[in-house]
């Protein structure tokens, strides 16, 4: 039993409080303890990628409890996966953050930071439906204040609207726990495997009924179409490395999707059928389709980008309908995209944004400062999102459409894909446009007009963007870039990590056996 | 017993929910409120009920016993609730001190345009585009 796997929990829990009580007057102390904390996080996370390299699945029992009665920590491919993404995009949010002055707006940016990152990390490892409603709370918590960081009015009225929505999703939530195990009397996620397997036909429809509901919990983490409708207040209100950083938690939705929906309901087993991938996949495509119209019809850059998400995370969902390990992987390998290509179109943004005197309302306007460089960038991070080569989207989107080659409803999700890929390109298109090139052909003429007003001198214009404060974006694009080139090996390790989800029976046996690790 | 304890989770989750759908952020708060007091005596009763039974196993003798894990995840469930109440009760005081209402929803009204804030107050950017354009 090794003791690094409940390390990316611990350590962010033990810097959060230093870094609130110690270290709160201190900005640049703050900011140091912060970097060390996140890059040992992702020291600790290829670690644990290593660890898991040969396939075992390893577990950490809180306290040495035995695995139905005590809380368990699993560590297998994917939760490892996962944690790596989460402290890469962590490590680029914060040299943002930093590199732009966004953590000295407010207070105690860096101690809920740490928060949000140990109740994500323990999310992605916890082998216990209940203690993962626990870290979704941890997460949530700390999401609310990064939310509102910084004040002003539009922001605490979208952050109140973001803590009722998700407050009546963790109500919901316990609502599907406690039928969950009224129904099965465990919620250790192996133990609810073997139970939820064993249970007779005529049992099943309090658990259906779970099933469908924690459906709808991790949906909302997730945005997926009934109820996606927080999603673009919340995140384009946010400040942009907060939605930077929001970027992994609509993923937490979605890997709890993957975790449960295929360990516990899968569509193997006899209870549940085909449930939820039938209403998964219309809820998915419906999903895309909200958000490429929203693409289209958005007049902010910043709701523009947060349907983009939207559009994506419904791209991802239609992956995970299928319940295969070949579409699985595909969903993984974009999953893994899509999270930094919003991270990226976010901080870009944000660099834009806090440049132009209109803020992120799409019109024509004098051009910002670095307006090549900015144009650049914006057509990287769009051809990434939209899907198009030679970064990651395209790689994404291609596997998942084949990966769903032979699913049911192949058509629906062939024309969804297709059809949402070529509305976000028209969308980003326009928005890339009027940004970067109407505000050049704009140029005289708005400083003439000006001129003519305002007698005084204009106001001296935005400082450039330094290279600190733009290399946090051009990291995340160039992780697309680097996840494209390397995709044999990338996809290869999420092929064996779906696979080892399907198979199952490696996760019910680690947790389950007390014997497991003592044979290792 | 079961029919009082299910009458008291579905009124107060009825009441909850019709609470929540309320336009003030007060009325909303106390229908969350609400909402968490039935999920708790929910999550109660998943144990099964038991009326003056221990949570405790005997081995000697063969008596009735309630399920302690409930109790477990009602204790856990009160505390986060609680906290995310309080929470919620500060983002709705600091939205009311800068709004100066306690409208949950975030169409203002039009006098506040024109700040340069972020926002999806469609009507003001109409207004807006339609001015400067």
């Amino acid at each position: 039993m090794s003791h690094w796997i409940v390390a990316p929990v611990i350590l962010p829990a033990l810097l959060a409080p230093i870094i609130a009580f110690v270290m709160r007057h201190d900005i640049t102390l703050a900011r140091a303890a912060s970097f060390a904390g996140t890059i040992a996080l992702a020291g600790i996370a290829i670690g644990l990628m290593v660890m898991v390299a040969d396939g075992t699945t390893h577990v950490y029992r809180m306290g040495d409890w035995a695995a139905p009665f005590g809380i368990v920590l699993v560590l297998d491919r994917l939760s490892a996966l996962m944690l790596l993404v989460t402290s890469v995009l962590a490590l680029v949010v914060l040299m943002h953050a930093t590199a732009t002055g966004w953590d000295d707006r407010g207070r105690h940016f860096h101690a809920l930071f740490q928060f949000q990152l140990m109740g994500i990390c323990g999310a992605f490892l916890t082998g216990d439906a209940f203690n993962l409603f626990v870290f979704f709370e941890v997460l949530l918590i700390a999401s609310y204040g990064l939310m509102i960081h910084g004040g002003g009015r539009v922001r605490l009225q979208a952050g109140l609207q973001y803590v009722v929505m998700n407050l009546a999703g963790s109500t919901l939530f316990l609502f599907a726990l406690g039928t969950l195990y009224a129904s099965t009397g465990t919620l250790n996620i192996a133990d609810l495997a073997v139970k939820v397997r064993e249970m007779p036909l005529e049992d099943a429809a309090l658990v259906r009924v779970a099933a469908i509901l924690l459906m709808v919990v991790f949906a909302i983490k997730a945005a997926l179409f009934p109820v996606q409708f927080w999603l673009p207040a919340t995140y384009a209100n946010a400040p942009a490395p907060v939605a930077a950083l929001f970027a992994i938690m609509t993923k937490v939705g979605a890997y709890a999707i993957i975790r449960i929906h295929a360990v516990v309901f899968g569509p193997d087993v006899p209870v549940m059928g085909g449930l939820i991938g039938e209403w998964l996949m219309p809820a998915a495509v419906v999903t895309v389709a909200v958000g490429a119209v929203g693409v289209l019809g958005a007049r902010r850059l910043m709701p523009l980008l947060s349907f983009s998400v939207i559009g994506s995370m419904g791209t991802m969902m239609l992956a995970v309908a299928a319940f295969t390990p070949q579409a699985m992987t595909a969903a993984l390998y974009y999953l893994v995209h899509s999270t930094f290509s919003a991270a990226a179109l976010f901080l870009l943004a944000d660099l834009v944004v806090s440049r132009r005197p209109g803020g992120d309302l799409l019109r024509a306007e004098p051009p910002v400062v670095q307006n090549g460089l900015f144009a650049a960038l914006f057509f990287a991070g769009a051809i990434a999102m939209a899907g198009m080569p030679p970064l990651s989207g395209f790689l994404g989107k291609l596997l998942i459409l084949d990966g769903l080659r032979d699913a049911p409803a192949m058509t629906m999700a062939w024309v969804a894909i297709l059809l949402g890929s070529l509305m976000t390109i028209v969308g980003f298109a326009r928005a890339g446009s009027i940004l970067f090139w109407k505000a050049t052909a704009l140029a005289p003429e708005v400083a003439e007009g000006e001129a003519g007003d305002a007698k005084d001198a204009p106001p001296p214009g935005p400082a450039r963007a330094g290279p600190l404060e733009v290399a946090p974006t051009v990291m995340a694009l160039a992780i697309l870039g680097l996840l494209a080139f390397l995709a044999g090996p990338v996809t290869g390790f999420m092929d064996n990590a779906a696979h080892q989800l399907f198979d199952g029976s490696d996760y019910v046996e680690a947790v389950l056996d007390p014997e497991a690790e003592v044979k290792k | 017993m079961e029919i009082v304890v299910a009458s008291a989770v579905g009124v107060l989750t009825a009441g909850g929910v019709y609470l929540v759908l309320r336009l003030r952020a007060f009325s909303v708060i106390l229908g969350l409120a609400l909402l968490t007091y039935a999920v708790n005596v929910f999550l109660f009763a998943t144990g099964r009920l038991a009326v003056n039974a221990p949570p405790v196993l005997n081995k000697y003798a063969d008596v009735a016993y309630s399920d302690p894990l409930p109790q477990a995840l009602v204790l856990t469930a009160i505390v986060i609730s609680f906290g995310m109440t309080a929470v919620l009760v500060m983002f709705a005081l600091g939205a009311y001190l800068e709004a100066d209402h306690d409208r949950i929803d975030m169409t203002d009204a039009p006098e506040d345009d024109g700040e340069g804030d972020s926002g999806s107050d469609d009507a003001a950017i109409t207004a807006q585009g339609e001015n400067r354009v």
